[in-house]
């Protein structure tokens, strides 16, 4: 049995502390209630496939997540029941196509406590939303010599748009270190934040090395600086409850697929009255209110930024896995996420002898990812023997080369979790990584 | 597990033949793997006859990369460039002699794709990498 016994998810607000981020709560759903593994399980028809007998123990969800039942149903309701496009069609089912996005929009709103459901964008992923920006608002605001601060863990989608503008517009790119157990450091970011940057964008939860962000903290000091903030929140929002109300960032940017939601679905949310500012990313139908020949008047804010027809049936697929994260409470992923990150931090250094875990040693101070390495042995080869134990965990850099070039080390291997990871797989983890180590010291 | 490295792949991991540098080359060619971060570089001494006289790398990386490299330059070892010429990824495979999955491909095939370019212009491939 796996099910999470405390009965209080800790809110670590009164800390100020590393962990505080992912632990506001804001919603309705405060019940504290242990999360069942067994049960969610079975809302996700991938563990009913046998893997050689056995259940797939899936370790990769920061990469991406499993989908729920509900999901898959969603997606399939508008492909099978109410086919058609959106905002167009005067029809039953183009106007039941139409409500079914928009409301997806407005659980996307109220999941992240966005104050206006009009300030959500529509994109495919995490990464075209920080492209979005980068190019809309980027391209008007950056200029030769202004100063844009990011920090050494990005991903590479929170880095290389800013690269892309950078060397456009002459503009400098300066980044936030981080120590030997994967925190930032706030004194060079204060250091830096007197170069008046113009913008500062960050992600909130490593996706390298697990590490949860003082994201409120670094928000205001930017803010102080004169800078617009983006928070690159794809590894936080599957993993707890996020406000961006209280964060008081001006852009929050996440991708479905990571959140149980289908591939093809992503937000962009910003501030409204920036994003009103903002001139258009791509050029198209539903973008517009008035076409033509030489001059076209675009539509309102979110629409301006949905160029094309949109991915209507992932966008309602990820309306389904909000609505399902939010019938569990995020306070209980995160309880439950927690309780599990502290189970590895603890079960793997004693099971697997010299392993080395890399980011903050507390999991008070970090998301569900353990990223890890077993000397000696290429994490390629560890994920290849995992795999025929049924344990799918991640080997490479993670789109983090920066932050892997920074911890000295080509590459790692990680485990991350989600709703349905549990006690169980960790188990089986420490047991293949035991059996790894065993057949690379074996001896012809 | 146990069938999936065998224990000549683990051998020629732990202890690289051919391993080093030489030091007057004739060709030096360097390979990654952007993927997984393997690395090797490979060096050849050329005789008189157009025959492989010497060669070496050096590396690091995955199991099957560096095990993979091992394999070729004891392989290609005295052979003449003729003769390399058909040498493709069957012949890669079958020196490894394990089921190499489709992600791992590209692993198995860094150092055969290093000699290729390392002697590009000297040898007309004909066997495919792909």
């Amino acid at each position: 049995m796996t099910a999470v016994t405390q009965a209080v998810p800790a809110i670590d607000r009164e800390t100020g502390g590393r962990a505080a981020a992912l632990d506001t709560d804001h919603s309705s759903e405060a019940v504290a209630r242990p999360i069942d593994v067994e049960q969610i399980r079975r809302d996700f028809p991938i563990f009913e496939r046998d893997f050689g007998g056995q259940r797939l123990a899936y370790l990769d969800s920061a990469s991406t997540s499993l989908k729920p039942r509900t999901v898959i149903e969603a997606v399939d309701g508008y492909n099978s029941r109410y086919t058609a496009n959106v905002h167009r069609g005067i029809y039953t089912t183009g106007e039941e196509a139409t409500a079914a996005y928009e409301a997806a929009r407005v659980k996307a709103a109220h999941f992240m406590n966005a104050p206006d459901s009009h300030e959500v964008v529509f994109v495919r992923n995490a990464t075209e939303a920080i492209n979005l920006v980068a190019y809309s608002w980027g391209r008007r605001h950056i200029g030769q010599a202004d100063t844009m601060v990011l920090t050494e863990m990005e991903h590479h989608a929170n880095l290389v748009p800013w690269q892309l503008l950078s060397q456009e517009k002459d503009a400098d790119l300066e980044f936030v270190p981080f120590d030997g157990q994967g925190v930032l450091n706030q004194q060079s970011f204060e250091v830096l934040l007197r170069t008046r940057p113009k913008l500062v964008a960050f992600t909130q939860v490593s996706n390298g090395i697990g590490t949860i962000n003082p994201v409120r903290e670094m928000v205001a000091a930017a803010h102080e600086a004169g800078a617009i903030v983006l928070v690159d929140g794809a590894q936080a929002v599957p993993h707890g409850p996020v406000d961006v109300v209280d964060l008081g960032c001006d852009f929050y940017v996440f991708s479905g697929h990571k959140v149980l939601g289908p591939t093809g679905s992503g937000v962009l949310w910003g501030r409204r009255e920036l994003l009103e500012s903002m001139p258009p990313f791509m050029g198209g139908g539903e973008m517009i209110r008035e076409v033509h020949l030489r001059r076209t008047e675009f539509n309102d804010v979110p629409w301006k930024f949905e160029a094309g027809t949109p991915d209507i049936a992932a966008a309602i697929g990820l309306g389904a896995a909000l609505d399902y994260l939010s019938a569990i409470g995020m306070n209980n992923v995160r309880t439950h996420e927690r309780e599990l990150t502290q189970y590895a931090l603890e079960l793997l250094p004693r099971e697997v002898p010299d392993i080395r875990i890399y980011g903050p040693p507390s999991a008070d101070d970090r998301a569900g990812i353990v990223t890890f390495n077993l000397p000696g042995i290429h994490p390629h080869d560890v994920a290849t023997l995992l795999d025929r134990a049924a344990v799918a965990v991640r080997a490479g850099h993670h789109c983090t080369q920066p932050l892997h070039e920074r911890m000295g080390e080509a590459a790692t291997a990680r485990a991350s979790f989600n709703v349905y990871s549990g006690r169980d797989d960790i188990d089986r983890l420490a047991a293949g990584l035991r059996d790894v180590q065993r057949i690379f010291s074996r001896q012809a | 597990m146990d069938d999936l490295y065998r224990d000549e792949i683990l051998e020629h991991y732990r202890k690289p033949h051919n391993f080093g540098t030489l030091p007057e080359p004739d060709a030096v060619q360097e390979g990654s793997n952007p993927l997984c971060g393997d690395r090797i570089t490979l060096m050849l001494g050329i005789g008189a006859s157009g025959t492989i006289d010497q060669v070496a790398f050096t590396g690091r990386g995955c199991a099957i990369s560096q095990a993979s490299a091992s394999m070729l330059t004891d392989e290609i070892k005295g052979k003449p460039l003729a003769e390399l010429a058909r040498l493709g990824k069957d012949d890669v495979l079958e020196s490894l002699g394990i089921e190499i999955s489709p992600a791992r491909l590209k692993c198995a095939l860094l150092s055969l794709e290093t000699l290729r370019r390392a002697l590009a212009g000297r040898v007309a491939w004909q066997a495919s990498t792909e």
